[in-house]
């Protein structure tokens, strides 16, 4: 590839311990430890107030934890403040500097550097324009921010982050403005060129699927905590809590209690028992609509309701005294309305409730 | 035709128009109207005399000396008031908002007096100053203080509201891309709110060089050293030298044209654009 690809190596990031409070509240970061490789996307998942984008702004120098320690390549920021950190920060709302024109704005990073640091004026325009040419946006570098739309700012923002060379990008919920069709194509445009620039990139977001897509790693926070950080396939596989099961995909939740080695769901005798390793007491199974299988013949289920839903069949059940959906695929066999089946619920992942 | 639910008679419209039309011909030009013609009454040349005056050149210099150091004074004050009040959160801060606003709940006159009883001869720094033969009452620095104080909340009350609106990310943006504070200011903060700031700017001066009751107090009324061209309008006045007091109150009612035409402008220009330059 030619062009203004910035050339520092990518860094590895540690986070140890890190805490933050808010005012008295309850605390927005608790003991959050993390690392991220160099070369890695990473993408911090959780629900709002879940503290991945206070996360985000640690790491850019915006906001300062309460203790812990913060590494950048190998080097402590507990003194560094923002602007000598020299990380690619993108903002949700792009923060565009409004009055300046889109060349003037990717090239600020480079104006603002002391006289020695500054290239020379004809650099900084070559190197703006390459820059925009490889956002594909080259032709609108006299426009002003006002005047593009949503993913072509996008796509300045990240041009202006790119532009002081960051060996580490930060991106705040990347895709939040932009509407569906311009987001998936962002996506993978991206991504490409997280992998193309080989710079490390850490990203906040709020929706699983995007995370799913474009993140080598995943982390997922809950009030604060991380709850698992792990490769898409596994989170969605081997979810470590009941939490991280249900955020990252559509899931069916059954109360249940576990004793010697087997969870038998409440008020439902005489289901089978699913085996688990989950300690004993109170407990939660959850399954994912299509992991549950339906049994011809007699059993607990009853069917309420099904329907075609894409390429699956969405049937709905009664069980106990609650109402669940299940996937059937179009060709497996398939209960009538109003039919009595049994149920597999085998598949189902078994965790501890907290009392 | 159709007519809109809330649209009133024909009939009703039109006496409303009239009424307001007849109000302002009469509180609003009637006065100015007459300013101008009694400042006529003896020709440009009487106006030129009367304006040629040592003690209407000395009070028109001194209002100008007085706007010149207080509103500029007011603009950096009041920029950093506004960005102490938009930018952090922290205790005691709708109290300050409230003391922004201080000096518009107040009557003028006791806006005069606290500096009175602050530095004049009798007040709490009064027997420190005449020590070392400084005076700041009945003397230009008491009038620059009082008018400072009336005005102060101009240039805040303009630009909390639009820094609020624009947030700080886009200061934030400019640190994480390596700007240092005043860099940061100078191309980012400044010509976002450039605008508003003018705007700010203009009425604070209006009041600066139109205020009477607060600089009344502390001015003392000495002729051609601490009257105000507001205050050499009332002197004038009470010597029954129509012509001359009507003179500088045509020269107050044009600047106040003037500015109106600046603010008509500048309220324009910030629908538009709002509140940044360029």
């Amino acid at each position: 590839m030619t062009g203004p690809a910035p050339r520092a190596p990518a860094v590895p990031v540690e986070i140890r311990d890190i805490r933050k409070r808010f005012g008295g509240g309850t605390p927005a970061l608790d003991a959050v430890t993390l690392s991220i490789r160099p070369g890695e996307f990473l993408a911090l998942l959780g629900p709002s107030g879940s503290g991945k984008t206070t996360l985000l702004r640690i790491l850019a120098g915006l906001e300062f934890a309460d203790s812990g320690a913060l590494l950048i390549g190998g080097r402590s920021m507990r003194n560094v403040p923002a602007r000598e950190r020299g990380i690619g920060f993108v903002f949700q709302q792009y923060a565009l500097f409004r009055h300046m024109s889109v060349g003037r704005n990717v090239a600020f990073g480079l104006d603002v550097r002391p006289r020695s640091a500054r290239p020379a004026a004809a650099e900084i325009r070559r190197r703006v324009q390459a820059l925009l040419d490889l956002m594909e946006i080259g032709h609108l570098i006299d426009r002003y921010p006002d005047q593009l739309s949503g993913g072509q700012r996008q796509r300045v923002a990240l041009a202006r982050a790119l532009a002081i060379e960051p060996s580490l990008l930060l991106l705040d919920e990347p895709f939040g403005a932009l509407d569906a069709k311009v987001r998936k194509s962002l996506r993978i445009w991206l991504r490409k060129l997280h992998d193309q620039m080989g710079l490390t990139s850490v990203f906040v977001t709020h929706d699983q699927a995007e995370a799913m897509e474009m993140a080598d790693r995943i982390a997922v926070l809950r009030d604060g905590r991380i709850e698992q950080v792990d490769t898409p396939a596994t989170l969605y596989a081997e979810p470590a809590s009941a939490f991280v099961h249900d955020f990252m995909g559509e899931s069916v939740s059954l109360p249940c209690t576990v004793r010697d080695g087997a969870a038998s769901v409440d008020g439902l005798a005489d289901m089978p028992p699913i085996p688990t390793d989950c300690r004993p007491g109170p407990a939660v199974a959850v399954v994912r609509p299509h992991e549950i299988g339906l049994r011809p013949g007699p059993g607990p289920a009853r069917v309420l309701a099904c329907q075609i839903a894409g390429p699956m069949r969405r049937v709905l059940i009664g069980l106990g005294a609650h109402e669940y959906d299940v996937l059937v695929a179009l060709d497996a066999w398939s209960p009538g309305v109003g039919d009595n089946c049994g149920v597999d619920l085998s598949r189902a992942r078994v965790y501890p409730v907290s009392q | 035709m159709s007519r809109a639910a809330t649209q009133e008679s024909r009939p009703t419209q039109m006496g409303l128009t009239v009424l307001t039309v007849a109000l302002l011909v009469a509180l609003l030009l009637l006065p100015l109207a007459v300013v101008l013609t009694q400042a006529l009454k003896d020709g440009l040349a009487g106006v030129i005399e009367s304006l040629s005056q040592p003690d209407a050149l000395a009070a028109i210099r001194l209002t100008l000396l007085v706007a010149a150091v207080s509103v500029p004074l007011n603009a950096v004050c009041g920029l950093a008031a506004a960005w102490c009040v938009s930018r952090f959160r922290f205790p005691g801060r709708s109290l300050l908002i409230t003391l922004i606003e201080l000096p518009f709940s107040v009557s003028p006159v006791i806006s005069g007096l606290v500096w009175v009883l602050l530095f004049g001869a009798n007040g709490w720094f009064g027997p420190l100053l005449s020590r070392y033969g400084l005076r700041i009452i009945f003397a230009v620095p008491g009038l620059i203080l009082a008018t400072m104080f009336v005005t102060f909340p101009f240039v805040v009350r303009t630009l909390i509201p639009l820094m609020e609106q624009q947030g700080h990310a886009e200061e934030e943006a400019a640190i994480t891309l390596g700007a240092g504070f005043w860099q940061m200011f100078w191309r980012v903060t400044l010509p976002n709110i450039g605008w508003g700031l003018l705007y700010g700017v203009l009425l604070c001066n209006a009041r600066a060089m139109g205020e009477f009751g607060a600089v009344a107090v502390v001015s003392g009324h000495i002729r051609g050293q601490t009257m105000t061209m507001p205050l050499q309008v009332e002197a004038l006045f009470n010597d029954y030298d129509w012509v001359g007091a009507f003179c500088i109150a045509a020269l107050l009612a044009l600047l106040a044209l003037v500015t109106l035409v600046f603010k008509a402008i500048l309220e324009w220009r910030i629908d538009r654009r709002g509140g940044g330059l360029l």
